[in-house]
């Protein structure tokens, strides 16, 4: 009886049906919750591969889409601000295959700076969006949304949340998809070119497709009411929706699949049919603010439910209208840097030399908590290097001299390269200084490879990014390769002099990650095996 | 059976421990067994010795993923410091498994690792205790014994086995703690 049941997480249930949707190609970067879908593609044997950002992985799987093929980009929520350029102009252009955008988004920040709710971008860009609630759900709208995004050629939101990827639960695949025709380019200037003459039109395509799918999502949409108790109707979408269905078993329930474009329709009447009607979603007031919009007689939750993942207990509350003060358990142990991680003792040292440390996301961004407390900056992907310049041109000289911008080595490849280039052509008079922390590997989301790895998503060798090469390639004299643990003493003498040197520096501390020095030592030497159970292997 | 028909399991300790391990043996010695299960965790942070917890839940029909606080048939605490964040999940009733629970009187939990009789040592804690706790469930002993083989790396299935037995045993022997 298990042989058609399966027990997988939300991002193992996209990869499976990516692969029945036969997507002939998947582009991310990593990030908290979305990480996983890659790499159960690879595991699969299908086509997945890390991008050195979000906007670039959106742009190549949007090319793919272009050609024909059926493509998929897959991120984080905060990855969409990245590959926001690019999203809100190809709704306009449409695509001759199929392009399927997973956002993966975080409510309540189990692992990320921001709790922003990415139901906006859909509605800012026009982008259709589905949202499941479970794993059969992530399965199915995977394969619903690149039927949509065929059938209307346009890219196709699928809105997860941190629950639904992480969490695991029985679906029953459907099989495979017919395949598409083969990929091949079709010449279409004013579609694909958007200068103004032709974006205006364009503009005009995306919003007539919009109420197509309108039209469908009101009459054929994915939608599912449940008629149970008509004193008390729940409008829901995403895990929220199980949430409600067992903390008010008794209630009706009108749960939405495809939240844009939003069936007004077919909700005003779900409305009208009960005799009071509460919308539970996470994060935002997205659902009630349309509704309400709307004309709809509905009641949202109060502010403080705003924040934080909703669960079972908090649903029972907003019914209940309860806004006493919350039950807060005593803290759990916060994560620490690992015992021998490299981070712990380059950052040790800038602290020691009271550097104020403009830092970036990764592993040493713990470093900001005691004992270490060496981070005075961190706001997004990069913004070490553009925060660290900042900071230098408008402080006292004796204090600029003290700014440091310290950032890992995939966080450079996404989006640090750049702040190089500003470095050199806007340098502060104190100079400046980059550190780069380079562990080899993409270490807090689970040692994903990366561009400066020089190995693929599947660890196969390939073109690599030298970081020292470009900093020299860019005119900066001080470049330093520097192992900072085996190294110590000098690597604080560098950073001296660097810190007081009034010109511009980049300093690479290179010491592999304790967790991904074995693996990849058994990448290059595969007669080694890796660590084996219980250790950091995740190969 | 409890709580209605839904068995609620929360898993508690520290990143490294092998509390999402555990969690996914349980969720799929149920799924063998037919049952609708979801299982739940954060992850991300996991690797770094920060506090961890998974919730497992499984019955005829599951709906939210997370185990609501005040419902938690069973905590298993890897980690007796992680017992006190973990707790409001268990209900009244509710049966604590911590690894003292498979000691002899006079062990302490550094015995695990010299102590020749144990077949356990700290890593392989959470075998041990999803032993103990199969004594407590109504899942069919073959389909933990198959989640254990398809969670776990072949070679390591005989010592797991034994692990596996010694926890059980200690099940069978001691009348769980109630908190």
């Amino acid at each position: 009886m298990n042989e058609d049941r399966k027990l997988l997480s939300g991002n193992e249930a996209v990869a499976l049906a990516s692969r029945d949707a036969g997507i002939a190609l998947a582009a991310a970067y990593p990030g908290t919750p979305s990480t996983e879908i890659m790499e159960e593609i690879a595991t699969l044997g299908g086509p997945s591969q890390w991008s050195p950002n979000e906007k670039v992985a959106y742009e190549v799987a949007l090319g793919a889409a272009f050609g024909g093929a059926r493509a998929m980009v897959a991120m984080k929520h905060v990855g969409l601000n990245v590959a926001a350029d690019p999203l809100f102009t190809s709704t306009y252009t449409g695509v001759s295959g199929s392009l399927l955008v997973v956002s993966c988004d975080d409510p309540g920040m189990a692992s990320s700076q921001n709790e922003q709710d990415n139901r906006r971008y859909a509605v800012a860009a026009g982008i259709p969006m589905l949202e499941p609630s479970d794993s059969q759900e992530a399965y199915d709208f995977t394969l619903l949304a690149v039927e949509i995004s065929e059938r209307w050629r346009l890219p196709v939101m699928l809105r997860m949340t941190t629950r639904v990827c992480h969490s695991k639960t029985v679906l029953r695949p459907r099989g495979k998809m017919p395949p598409p025709p083969a990929a091949h380019f079709v010449r279409d200037i004013p579609g694909r070119v958007m200068i103004p003459a032709f974006a205006r039109p364009a503009h005009r395509r995306l919003r007539a497709k919009l109420a197509e799918i309108l039209a469908w999502n009101e009459s054929e949409g994915p939608q599912e009411e449940i008629r149970g108790d008509s004193s008390l109707g729940i409008v829901s979408s995403g895990v929220a929706y199980v949430h409600a269905r067992e903390a008010a078993p008794e209630a009706s329930f009108l749960k939405l699949g495809m939240t844009y474009p939003l069936p007004i329709d077919r909700i005003r009447a779900f409305v009208q049919s009960v005799e009071r009607c509460v919308v539970i979603e996470e994060n935002d007031p997205y659902l009630v603010d349309a509704f309400r919009a709307a004309g709809l007689n509905v009641e949202g939750k109060a502010e403080m439910y705003r924040f934080g993942e909703l669960n079972v207990g908090r649903v029972r509350r907003i019914l209940a209208g309860d806004c006493s003060p919350e039950f807060v358990p005593p803290p759990g142990k916060p994560p620490q840097l690992c015992a021998g991680c490299p981070h712990r003792t380059a950052l040790s040292v800038l602290y020691r030399l009271g550097c104020i440390i403009a830092g970036d996301i990764g592993c040493y961004t713990l470093a900001a908590l005691p004992p270490i407390e060496a981070m005075d900056t961190c706001v997004c992907m990069g913004a070490s290097i553009g925060l660290g310049l900042g900071l230098r041109h408008v402080l006292p000289d004796e204090e600029a001299r003290r700014v440091v911008s310290v950032i890992g080595d995939s966080t450079f490849v996404h989006s640090g390269i750049t702040g190089l280039v500003e470095m050199i052509y806007n340098p502060p008079k104190t100079g400046h200084v980059v550190l780069i922390l380079d562990n080899g590997t993409t270490a807090m989301t689970g040692l994903q490879e990366h561009p400066g790895t020089g190995r693929t998503l599947r660890h196969e060798s390939t073109g690599r990014l030298v970081a020292e090469d470009l900093a020299r390639a860019l005119g900066i004299r001080r470049v330093h390769v520097i192992d900072p643990v085996a190294e110590m003493a000098a690597f604080r003498r560098l950073m001296e002099d660097t810190l007081s040197s009034g010109e511009l520096a980049v300093v690479i501390a290179r010491k592999p990650c304790k967790l991904a020095e074995g693996r990849i030592q058994a990448i290059q030497d595969p007669a080694q095996p890796c660590g084996g159970e219980g250790s950091a292997c995740h190969a | 059976m409890r709580d209605g028909i839904v068995t609620n399991v929360v898993f508690a300790g520290l990143g490294g421990q092998g509390v999402l391990k555990a969690s996914d043996i349980l969720s799929e010695a149920a799924f063998i067994a037919g049952f609708d299960v979801k299982k739940s965790e954060i992850h991300g942070m996991s690797q770094r010795g920060g506090s961890v917890t998974s919730d497992v839940r499984y019955g005829p029909r599951v709906y939210s993923p997370m185990v609501p606080a005040g419902k938690s048939d069973f905590l298993v605490a890897l980690d007796s410091m992680q017992v006190a964040p973990a707790r409001h999940f268990l209900k009244e009733d509710g049966i604590l498994i911590v690894p003292e629970l498979l000691l002899k009187e006079e062990q302490n939990l550094d015995d695990l690792e010299t102590d020749p009789p144990t077949p356990i040592t700290k890593r392989g804690l959470n075998v041990a205790l999803l032993g103990f706790l199969s004594v407590c469930l109504d899942l069919p002993e073959s389909c933990w014994r198959a989640a254990l083989r398809n969670n776990l790396p072949p070679k390591t299935h005989a010592v797991n086995d034994a692990v596996f037995d010694f926890g059980r045993a200690a099940g069978m022997a001691r009348s769980p703690l109630r908190p």
